[in-house]
């Protein structure tokens, strides 16, 4: 595992510090294509612009703590699972069902509702600025 | 239906395995036919982009189909089955990590990586960083995980033989895991990922009928009370002489993993972490046009894999329940037999050889998906990027990859037959540790951190491939219990059968390490890609011709 230093045999087309231009790169794998490709300047402008900074807020805003919480939801379950066994196998009155099995199901169930608001945060909030500026850079000029 | 009528089949094999073998051979030839036609259209089959992504031209649904269809392997169709008909709540417990995993999937993964990347994992992590040794690495941790994973599947074929055909014949078994290899290679060589898209529609289609239809049996035969079905398996176990009082036990969690409570905390950790970090899985997220229908398959894929382990958890209890786990131990592959014994018991020979025919086609399609993530792997990111610069004639490219999926097929005949008699289950959950230990530290780095840097990929993505390869080979996975590969050495230090638990926080640390300690300047691109990742500009769509 050695620690690529510069490496002395970066491909021809590879810019400065061996990243390659992706562009051209872009260019030689879709020779089919025929939109404008967006320069590293177009994208750097895009990034400051309020719209992408408002993108990037709603993305993240909705998509970290979601994580952030389901992480957490399965592991206080499977935690539960481990090491509350006499908890988790408690019977619900009379009933076979126990607690376990019910947050079993609601581990299911939750999945589903987070896919759904996801889903219905992205297209209402996400999409309508995406596109427009996935328009805006791909724009010819 | 009284346990009367399985007393023919204790101690023997199940159905007719004429009608078991005449409905696989059905599904094959049903599928290779499909796969013919959707292979020859206009599509110039030389392109890059058709043989790896099928021309990127799926729309959500199907390709949420397909996804399920790669996803759901006959280890977890039949292991799940078989574990909630012998453990009851534990096995309803391991199939939840499997779906949660999917969360990390939509809310993290599968757009950004769709609109930074093209045809593999390597495309994103190396994106902002060096190209070559980047794509090396992450072509390696595919290879490797792709190779596990194939390696399980193919020696679990075996398995599945002596299981449903009767086949318990050393000679017989590696003809079927043979012909499975070649059924494999067919596939992908003549369909390429459109063909391999196809074939696992079709069988998610038919494993999720084929669940949901026992399962609305198994509970019409208990009034659609789950609490009546969940106390007729308790009832069952209770009722059996030599296990009468255990009935209880099913309810509690722990009967499977209660010696190892570390263990299984390090596995979920494996699986919610490592499914988003399959390079076949991954793969799949190229062969839609946009991020938004990205979004649709994975919102389809978790409805569907949800359904899918929600019902598998009716049929585990279903064949405690109506058959009894004292006949199921009767019969070749134990608690693997389960769902094959409910289908037996609720409708006979037919259903049976129904249920069979499915769990076969399981193997082909998710064999298939890895085979073309492993050969794309090579020829794009090994071939092309590295040897040739990236300059490779796209049609060198793709002969290339044919050729690679020729040698995975023989390197995965030849060792699904060395392995098949070995206890190589550790295998798909040592796919997963690697996953979420090599695979999704860097994954979510590049898109989400600007700081990450080659220095941390390269440390990220080699540490966590080897902490999680080294610590099971010194687990009792391999050697020193009586479940372990190697049951008659005993070189384990390592106590737990998953290494996620130590892996995934070396392959994260590393990852950070290495990118604070290097002077590398990647500013530039890094708001280029993280601009790509949340619009989508420049993404290349569908392609057409």
């Amino acid at each position: 595992m050695s620690t690529p230093s510069r490496d002395p045999e970066i491909p021809a087309q590879a810019g400065e510090d061996g990243h390659q231009n992706r562009t051209a790169r872009l260019d030689a794998e879709q020779h089919t294509t025929s939109q404008h490709h967006p320069t590293a300047e177009d994208f750097s402008a895009v990034a400051q612009t309020e719209e992408f900074q408002q993108l990037r807020r709603r993305f993240r805003g909705f998509a970290f703590p979601m994580a952030a919480f389901f992480i957490v939801w399965y592991f206080t379950y499977v935690l539960l699972s481990t090491y509350a066994e006499d908890f988790m196998a408690t019977r619900l009155g009379s009933s076979a069902i126990t607690i376990g099995l019910v947050l079993g199901v609601l581990q299911f169930a939750t999945t589903f509702l987070i896919t759904w608001l996801y889903v219905r945060h992205a297209n209402k909030s996400l999409d309508p600025i995406a596109s427009q500026l996935k328009a805006d850079l791909e724009e010819a000029r | 239906m009284t346990t009367s009528t399985l007393t023919p089949l204790a101690g023997s094999q199940l159905g007719n395995p004429v009608i078991n073998i005449a409905i696989f051979a059905a599904f094959v030839v049903a599928t290779m036919f499909i796969v013919v036609r959707v292979s020859s259209g206009r599509t110039k089959k030389k392109e890059t982009s058709d043989f790896y992504t099928g021309g990127a031209r799926f729309d959500g649904r199907q390709n949420g189909l397909a996804i399920a269809g790669d996803y759901l392997s006959a280890a977890s169709f039949l292991g799940i089955v078989g574990a909630v008909a012998y453990y009851g709540y534990d096995g309803l417990l391991y199939s939840i990590g499997f779906l949660v995993a999917w969360l990390v999937a939509l809310l993290l993964v599968a757009e950004p990586l769709r609109n930074t990347g093209r045809y593999t994992m390597a495309d994103v992590l190396s994106f902002r960083m060096k190209q070559k040794p980047v794509r090396m690495a992450a072509a390696i941790s595919t290879l490797l995980v792709s190779f596990f994973y194939l390696l399980a599947q193919m020696a679990g074929a075996g398995g599945l033989v002596a299981l449903l055909l009767g086949v318990s014949d050393d000679f017989m078994q590696n003809v079927v895991i043979t012909l499975v290899g070649v059924l494999m290679i067919a596939y992908v060589l003549i369909g390429g990922m459109k063909g391999t898209t196809w074939v696992q529609m079709i069988k998610a289609i038919l494993l999720v009928t084929g669940v949901i239809v026992m399962s609305i049996w198994v509970m019409a035969l208990h009034g659609f009370n789950l609490s009546s079905l969940v106390q007729g398996a308790i009832d069952h176990v209770n009722s059996v002489q030599e296990t009468a009082g255990q009935g209880e036990s099913l309810l509690e969690p722990m009967g499977k993993y209660g010696s190892n409570k570390v263990g299984f905390i390090s596995l979920s950790l494996a699986l919610v972490l490592g499914a988003a970090g399959l390079p076949h899985v991954l793969m799949r997220f190229y062969t839609v046009p946009t991020a938004r229908e990205a979004r649709r398959s994975v919102s389809w894929a978790i409805g569907l894999i949800g359904t899918f382990y929600l019902m598998t958890m009716i049929l585990g209890f279903g064949a405690a329940a109506l058959v009894g786990k004292e006949n199921i131990d009767q019969m070749p592959g134990k608690a693997n037999a389960a769902a094959a014994a409910l289908a037996f018991e609720l409708g006979g020979t037919l259903l049976l050889a129904i249920i069979a025919g499915v769990a076969f086609a399981t193997i082909l399609a998710v064999v298939a998906g890895l085979a073309i993530t492993a050969s794309a792997s090579f020829a794009h990111d090994i071939y092309n990027n590295v040897m040739k610069d990236g300059k490779a004639d796209p049609r060198v490219e793709v002969k290339v990859a044919r050729y690679t999926v020729l040698v995975i097929g023989a390197l995965s005949i030849i060792g699904g037959v060395a392995a098949k008699s070995q206890n190589v289950a550790f295998l798909v959950s040592l796919a997963f540790a690697v996953a979420a230990s090599a695979n999704l530290p860097s994954i979510l780095y590049s898109l989400y951190w600007k700081g990450f840097k080659t220095q941390g990929s390269l440390w990220s993505i080699y540490g966590g491939l080897t902490s999680a390869i080294v610590l099971i080979i010194f687990s009792p996975a391999v050697s020193g219990a009586e479940s372990s590969m190697i049951p008659t050495a005993d070189f384990a230090w390592f106590p737990l059968d998953n290494p996620a638990l130590v892996s995934v926080p070396v392959g994260f640390f590393l990852g950070w390490l290495g990118s604070v300690l290097s002077d590398e300047d990647n500013t530039a691109v890094s708001t280029e890609m993280e601009v790509r990742s949340l619009t989508g500009a420049d993404a290349g769509g569908a392609i057409s011709h």
